[in-house]
């Protein structure tokens, strides 16, 4: 039972951290708050289904053909619809959640409302500890690490990464020293959604798709981001380990667990954030720039 | 002069004066005798049933805009509003055996009681942080909901709740007139000083504050008032549908009261009721009735209708409408037709 906890609590992070850290590197950049960030997950999942088990594509080949589309439909979606509102705040929500519900209404429309599943990468297990674990479940995370630590790598030591969180911190002065802030917001878009369409391939052999599949995932990542601070890179990944393990914990442990594993990690979140208004790492913003 | 002839003479000069000199002013009146005939020109059930609900989502889309488009307390989780008063009046009239004239006011009660639940402990929080705070309500009574099927009736929800009325035009008579009033009344609301302090409180709470206003209790009201009016939605939905169910407490109910209020226009109380009775006969009736749209495609029309009118008119139909067709006083700060060259009544140049 431990054992299980253990590693589903851990493949439930990591999906977490990654959807997570991708929402939480468009907001903190450019202030959008990216409803449909995992309709984009939920897309990458039907395209790499539809390549693979219908096309009867190889498999890598489809994941590969599959982040590639998605990451263009999420740079085309940023710069034709969710650029040219995201002056009005309210608006930009409504669009965003305009385009989850097209995606989901196109996958309902292209695949019908039943169930699919995708083969996984790499088939077996292994025993730890006398728990089995599937080789599928040791590949997702040890990809989450991978994309973490590149993820951070890539912010903390390369000039790109410099300048990105130098346009989170104050957009103006980036502007004054010679950064392309809207480049840098197009780069983050991409990368924010890759993350989102890696997560989905790393889902997609575990769990079954379903034109819905979205909507907890984004409730979830809502909840990581403000538990562990809007904007913060490690606050979005200690906040999808508390969520991830107290889902799980649930769901093992309590009696109808399966209903309750929301409302439990939502009250999490909402006392942490009742006692630290700002989340566990939370950056207070100052008054910002208009 | 007798008396009643100097009042009609009265209400004509006031007509002429102040409605009739702003096409907007004209349409609403319009639009509310149009809505009170219906039924005179159609008898199909159908019909009147898709204004009954979009009359009750309109209640509820005002009751958002009343927090969130004139306080600026985003609130996400609207529907625990909706919910809370749904499952209460059903319960009472389920259990209880009161009768719909008592459960939809208790109801509305216990939704101002949930405004207070969430506007308590979301004072301190802000901005993004209290829109996301604010999602979490519903989904938390939600899985309380499915975890306690014996009470809650689970994911199949209550059914044989009594309904408001046997028949269908009588309901109609009881909830387009309950739309207009409670509209009305939200309008007045935001038109008074406290509309007044709730705008400040939008544009700058620290700066309100400073003004030696107790924002907390304005932004306490603003969640209360706002249950309230959602709550009589609940209500009067759950009675009419004579159900109810955890469709009620979902994130898309949620999300789509946000959608109908910034499509009409958010701070502006008819922006959004506008945006429901467009967007909700629309997709229910017009694009399946006669354009026969497939029941599946409606909900991809309505997003795509959405996310053009959003596109070109970012401030909302009706906002958009409105700033093409009127302009403002530089002078006395009236409302003007568009095409006037001089203010109607300080007769300042019109820019």
């Amino acid at each position: 039972m431990a054992a299980n906890i253990i590693v589903y609590g851990l493949v439930a992070s990591g999906v977490y951290a990654l959807l997570a850290v991708g929402f939480s590197l468009i907001f903190g950049v450019a202030r959008i708050v990216n409803l449909s960030h995992t309709a984009f997950y939920m897309l990458a999942a039907y395209l790499i289904y539809s390549l693979a088990s219908a096309a009867g594509l190889n498999l890598y080949l489809s994941i590969i053909i599959a982040i590639v589309a998605v990451i263009a439909v999420g740079i085309f979606s940023y710069k034709f619809l969710i650029a040219r509102v995201r002056q009005h705040e309210a608006t930009t929500l409504i669009v965003t959640i305009a385009l989850a519900v097209i995606i989901q209404e196109a996958i309902l429309k292209g695949f019908g409302g039943q169930p699919r599943g995708v083969p996984k990468l790499i088939l077996g297990s292994v025993d730890i500890f006398g728990v089995t674990v599937l080789n599928q479940q040791l590949l997702t995370l040890g990809v989450v690490v991978l994309l973490l630590l590149a993820t951070w790598f890539f912010l903390m030591r390369t000039k790109s990464g410099v300048a990105i969180r130098a346009t989170a911190q104050d957009r103006d002065v980036a502007n004054l020293m010679g950064i392309n802030v809207p480049r840098i917001e197009m780069l983050v878009m991409a990368m924010s959604v890759g993350l989102a369409a890696i997560a989905g391939a790393l889902v997609a052999p575990l769990s079954v798709l379903t034109p819905g599949m979205w909507a907890h995932p984004l409730v979830m990542i809502l909840a990581v981001v403000v538990l562990g601070g809007l904007g913060s890179i490690q606050g979005s990944l200690i906040g999808a380990l508390i969520l991830g393990f107290a889902e799980n914990l649930v769901v093992f442990l309590a009696p109808s667990g399966a209903y309750l594993k929301t409302s439990v990690a939502l009250t999490i979140m909402l006392i942490v954030i009742l006692i630290k208004p700002e989340g566990l790492f939370g950056i207070v913003f100052e008054e910002e720039r208009g | 002069m007798n008396l009643p002839a100097a009042y009609v003479t009265r209400a004509l000069k006031l007509l002429r004066g102040e409605v009739f000199v702003l096409p907007s002013r004209t349409v609403l009146p319009l639009v509310g005798i149009l809505l009170l005939v219906l039924p005179a020109i159609s008898h199909e059930d159908y019909l009147l049933g898709v204004f009954i609900r979009a009359a009750i989502f309109a209640i509820f889309a005002a009751s958002w805009d009343l927090l969130s488009g004139f306080t600026g307390q985003i609130n996400f989780g609207h529907a625990l509003f909706f919910g809370v008063a749904a499952y209460t009046a059903a319960l009472l009239n389920l259990n209880l055996g009161l009768a719909p004239w008592a459960t939809i006011p208790i109801g509305a009660i216990a939704a101002v009681a949930a405004g207070l639940v969430v506007g308590i402990p979301c004072l301190r929080l802000r901005g993004t942080y209290l829109a996301f705070a604010t999602l979490a309500f519903p989904l938390i009574l939600l899985g309380v909901v499915f975890a306690i099927p014996s009470i809650s009736g689970g994911e199949l929800g209550l059914q044989s709740i009594d309904p408001l009325s046997k028949s269908r035009v009588i309901s109609y008579y009881i909830i387009i007139p309950s739309m207009i009033v409670l509209g009305f009344i939200m309008w007045k609301i935001t038109d008074s000083n406290v509309g007044l302090i709730f705008h400040a409180i939008r544009e700058d709470e620290v700066t309100a504050r400073a003004s030696g206003i107790n924002t907390t209790r304005y932004k306490l009201l603003a969640f209360c008032l706002s249950g309230l009016f959602a709550g009589i939605a609940g209500g009067l939905y759950a009675h009419f549908l004579t159900r109810t169910g955890p469709s009620t407490l979902e994130l898309l109910l949620s999300f789509q009261v946000i959608i109908w209020a910034v499509f009409g226009g958010i701070a502006t109380i008819y922006g959004p009721i506008a945006g429901v009775l467009i967007l909700y006969p629309l997709t229910e009736y017009v694009l399946t009735r006669y354009l026969s749209v497939l029941a599946e495609a409606k909900t991809l029309i309505f997003a795509f209708v959405v996310l053009l009118v959003l596109l070109f008119m970012p401030q909302g139909l009706i906002t958009w409408l409105r700033d093409r067709t009127e302009k403002i006083c530089p002078r006395c700060k009236l409302q003007n037709v568009g095409w006037r060259k001089k203010c109607r009544v300080c007769t300042a140049e019109l820019d």
